[in-house]
């Protein structure tokens, strides 16, 4: 492959005891893509998202990053390569302020020691006020400086959705992982994410992976869609590609998508 | 800035407060029992910040605090009873070695998770206090006898330390990183935060104060036992922690404070005592599981400060 | 054959371990709670049937069934009134309030009849059997008896009755237990019901055996049954029995290698070891949390 190649996926699978929830998934996301992954309810979605970020070790074949094999490191490991993701079912950090959720992502852009710290020696304060800086910056971008000093579980739903972006993007990924960042949001809002999500991938230069179910978004504005049914590929292509790919109609069984 | 004025404004208040007490213990209007009571309680607020750290702030359920407190009040009293050294030396030297103790049990056990890790710490904390029990060289059963040396100076640069240490790590990136721990592992680990690494530093930091606590102790009762330092002891300083708010450092100064004041007075109907003591925390576990304060800190109810942070 | 007495020594110990587990096991399985006060109930038996048999002069088996409905009833008033409220709670306020609740029986006791021991009477003669030119009491031999007897019972209990199929749904998924019509509530009261009289037997078993009680006793053989039921993998019933011999085995054979004072940290080595190599035990599976 190219030098444009970030992620490989080759043969990648994951048995949980008897049943195997993944299975011999090949994938490649290059620079700068935007990238679908859809499949009907548990087909193994989530799953790969926690393979790739070392939630889950594969127990087959290999995943490589930015050219290093990251099976079997563990997510922070994966993390500071380049990868940070949301999760479907958020997971926020429920008693921190919303400011404190980004600053904890920001976490590993900052040098100052333990030392420094508990001395409160310079380099803690300089620090310190870079972390708040850049976060309040990336509140900004999302709409949610106004409510830095809330608490996360206060936030209303369709601002916890966006904080878990935020989040996730103030760890300066390259790759950012969307599990279903849209789901639970009604049509206007879903549109605004979009946008912002479309401005984020320009504005910091990301590959995105994105899991969601509405078809009509994901056929929108991704460039590839990979299909997952029954833990396995099923089809990769451009969204024409993928709309009039039989194999993909009959795993949704006359779901919208056949339009 | 604000928060610093808080900061330093906490700092004078508490040395003025120290003063305040020299002088009356100087001059005579503070007598024995009382400086005991205080120094009681500045070892019993040394040992609930220092769990806080652990419980409070990192999430991290560890039963067997008493432990760490063990081999900081036994290092300590070798230090000054066998080997001559200085008092101050001798609490370093507890100190350390509890902090290493709690590396070695920490490593080990906290990949555990909730009760798992509950019930293995407080294994360690037996295996600990057994390990005491047999060592002729400070006293097996009997225990060690031990000159009084500590005092009120002690005890309260022993607490100004504690709490200042442990309030300077919480209100920082490293602090963030154990709270974001203490609300969701997996969200934490997927932000970059090497949880083993913050949960072992948190447990190490937890053990070195309750390595100073233990030490100020031992140099307090004239006499140390290792049953003295058995899981009722440990469950002691988990209530203080636990009513105070698990997450709020001035929750748990609070909580220590208070008992060590009930406990005194009630010190002569120790079954009472025990029986209060214990419907209180069920009541207090059934109606407010959140204890007194929260995770909120008490100089957040007076509007400085953040919401739902810690002070400094 | 001094081993072989040993063997038995540690076998009767194990078996009075492995009936206190078995509560532990079973109340864990079904509300993931580790009920300290467990210990206490087993406490509690010993007491019960020192009074029956010293008191009011009733014989070994009245006392034990005596023992064991008191603390069946016990056993079913703490979960009500304590643990049914923690359903939802954090495990952290859970595990606080077993703690509360077992502080409290205890001091309760010592409030009414102080902290001093007491010598359990002889009630079951004790002769010397002699098997393979080993000495062995014909209490141990008796001790063991009711022990198996009540596991058989224990086991037809979850395997053929109705509340037993119902604890093992219950323990298995609550939620899906409760739509398929299970009384989730009495089944977790049954639980306790079961396991708090199998912890009176222990109890009476314990002071006819070592004869001597007092209100802090069930501290100790609570925690180490405790690691009998996470050494046999928390929740499973054979793990919880195989838990409790293996415990009172090694801990005997400590004590006749010497290092009696050494042997209540025996059970704490084996339960950092086995929470460290194998968290879920000789029986237990491996669960992993869903992300
Ligand atoms: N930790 C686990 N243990 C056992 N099985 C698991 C685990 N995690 C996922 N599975 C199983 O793997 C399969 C795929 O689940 P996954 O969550 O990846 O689906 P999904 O495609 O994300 O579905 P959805 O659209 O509902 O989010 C399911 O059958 C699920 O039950
Ligand atoms: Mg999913």
């Amino acid at each position: 492959m190219t030098a444009n190649l970030l992620l490989e996926a080759e043969n990648v699978g994951i048995q949980f005891g008897g049943l195997k929830a993944v299975q011999s998934v090949n994938m490649h996301l290059n620079k700068g893509e935007l990238i679908g992954l859809i499949g009907p309810n548990g087909a193994g979605k989530t799953t790969t998202f926690n393979m790739l970020t070392g939630v889950y070790e594969p127990t087959e074949g290999i995943i490589t990053f930015d050219g290093k094999k990251i099976n079997g490191l563990k997510p922070y490991q994966v993390t500071k390569l380049g990868i940070s993701r949301t999760f479907q079912n958020i997971r926020l950090f429920k008693d921190l302020s919303v400011l404190d959720n980004v600053k904890v992502a920001n976490h590993n852009k900052a040098k100052h020691g333990i030392f420094a710290s508990i001395l409160r020696l310079p380099s803690h304060f300089a620090g310190e006020a870079k972390m708040e800086e850049e976060s309040i910056e990336f509140l900004k971008i999302f709409g949610l400086d106004i409510y830095k000093d809330e608490m996360a579980k206060n936030l209303p739903y369709g601002m916890q959705r966006r904080l878990e972006i935020a989040r996730a993007l103030a760890a300066k990924p390259k790759l950012l992982l969307l599990d279903e960042p849209a789901a639970g949001m009604n049509p206007q809002e879903t549109h605004d994410l979009m946008e912002l999500i479309a401005f984020i991938r320009k504005e910091f230069d990301l590959t995105i992976l994105l899991i969601e179910h509405d078809m009509h978004l994901v056929m929108g504005v991704c460039e590839r869609i990979y299909v997952l049914d029954h833990g396995q590929l099923i089809a990769d292509g451009t969204p024409q590609e993928i709309r009039s790919n039989p194999k993909v109609i009959e795993a949704y069984l006359g779901e919208e998508v056949v339009e | 800035m604000k928060k610093s004025k808080v900061f330093w404004g906490l700092c004078l208040l508490a040395i003025i407060f120290y003063a305040v007490v020299q002088v009356m213990i100087s001059g005579g209007i503070l007598d024995m029992y009382y400086q005991s009571i205080l120094i009681q309680m500045c070892i019993n607020i040394m040992l609930a910040v220092s769990l806080h750290i652990i419980i409070g702030i990192t999430g991290q359920f560890s039963i067997g605090h008493a432990g760490f407190m063990a081999v900081g009040a036994y290092f300590s009293a070798i230090a000054t009873m066998k080997l001559g050294l200085p008092f101050p030396v001798a609490i370093l030297i507890g100190a350390i070695v509890a902090a290493l103790a709690g590396l070695l049990v920490g490593i080990p056990s906290l990949r555990l998770k909730g009760d798992y890790l509950a019930i293995a710490t407080l294994g360690f904390a037996e295996i600990i206090r057994i390990i005491f029990l047999n060592v002729d060289y400070v006293g097996g059963a009997a225990g060690m006898v031990i000159t009084n040396l500590s005092n009120w100076t002690y005890a309260f640069m022993g607490v100004f330390v504690t709490i200042l240490v442990i309030a300077n790590f919480t209100n920082s990136r490293h602090g963030r990183g154990c709270i974001s721990i203490r609300e969701d592992e997996i969200a934490a680990d997927a932000m970059g935060i090497n949880t083993t690494y913050y949960k072992v530093v948190a447990f190490t930091i937890g053990s070195f104060f309750a390595g100073v606590a233990g030490a100020i102790y031992a140099h307090n009762f004239f006499i140390i036992q290792p049953t003295t330092f058995g899981f009722l002891k440990s469950f002691d300083i988990l209530i203080y922690v636990v009513l105070g708010g698990l997450g709020s450092l001035s929750g748990s100064v609070i909580a220590a404070i208070f008992l060590t004041v009930v406990s005194a007075y009630l010190s002569g109907y120790p079954e009472e005592r025990m029986i209060i003591y214990s419907l209180v925390l069920i009541i207090v576990m059934l109606y407010r599981p959140t204890g007194l304060l929260g995770t909120k800190e008490i100089t957040s109810l007076f509007k400085f400060g953040k919401r739902g942070g810690s002070k400094v | 054959m001094e081993w072989l007495q040993q063997l038995v020594n540690g076998i009767s110990l194990g078996s009075i371990y492995a009936l206190i587990a078995l509560g532990y096991t079973m109340v864990y399985g079904i509300i993931k709670l580790i009920n300290f006060a467990h210990g206490d109930v087993f406490m509690l038996g010993a007491f019960i049937g020192f009074y029956a048999i010293a008191r009011w002069d009733l014989g070994f088996f009245p006392a034990l069934i005596i023992a064991m409905l008191l603390c069946a009833i016990i056993g079913v008033i703490i979960e009500r009134v304590a643990y049914k409220r923690l359903r939802n709670a954090t495990r952290i306020a859970a595990l606080i309030t077993a703690i509360g609740v077992s502080l409290l029986i205890e001091n309760t006791v010592i409030y009414f009849r102080g902290a001093s021991p007491e010598a359990y009477p002889e009630v079951l003669s004790n002769k010397s059997i002699s098997i393979f030119g080993a000495n062995i009491s014909s209490q141990s031999i008796m001790i063991l008896g009711v022990t198996i007897v009540l596991m058989i019972l224990l086991q037809f209990i979850v395997h053929k009755t109705k509340i037993g199929k119902a604890m093992r749904a219950v323990s298995h998924d609550p939620d899906a237990a409760r739509l398929m019509g299970i009384n989730v509530d009495n089944t977790i009261s049954a639980t306790f019901a079961i396991g708090s009289a199998l912890a009176g037997a222990a109890g009476v078993i314990f002071g006819v055996y070592y004869t001597r009680i007092d209100p802090l006793m069930g501290v100790l053989p609570g925690l180490k049954a405790f690691v009998a039921a996470v050494l046999g993998g928390i929740g499973s019933i054979p793990g919880a029995m195989v838990g409790g011999l293996v415990l009172g085995v090694v801990e005997t054979v400590v004590s006749a290698l010497g290092y009696s004072l050494w042997r209540d940290a025996a059970a704490f080595v084996i339960l950092i070891l086995i929470l460290i190599l194998k968290p879920s035990g000789i029986f237990g599976k491996n669960t992993r949390e869903k992300v």
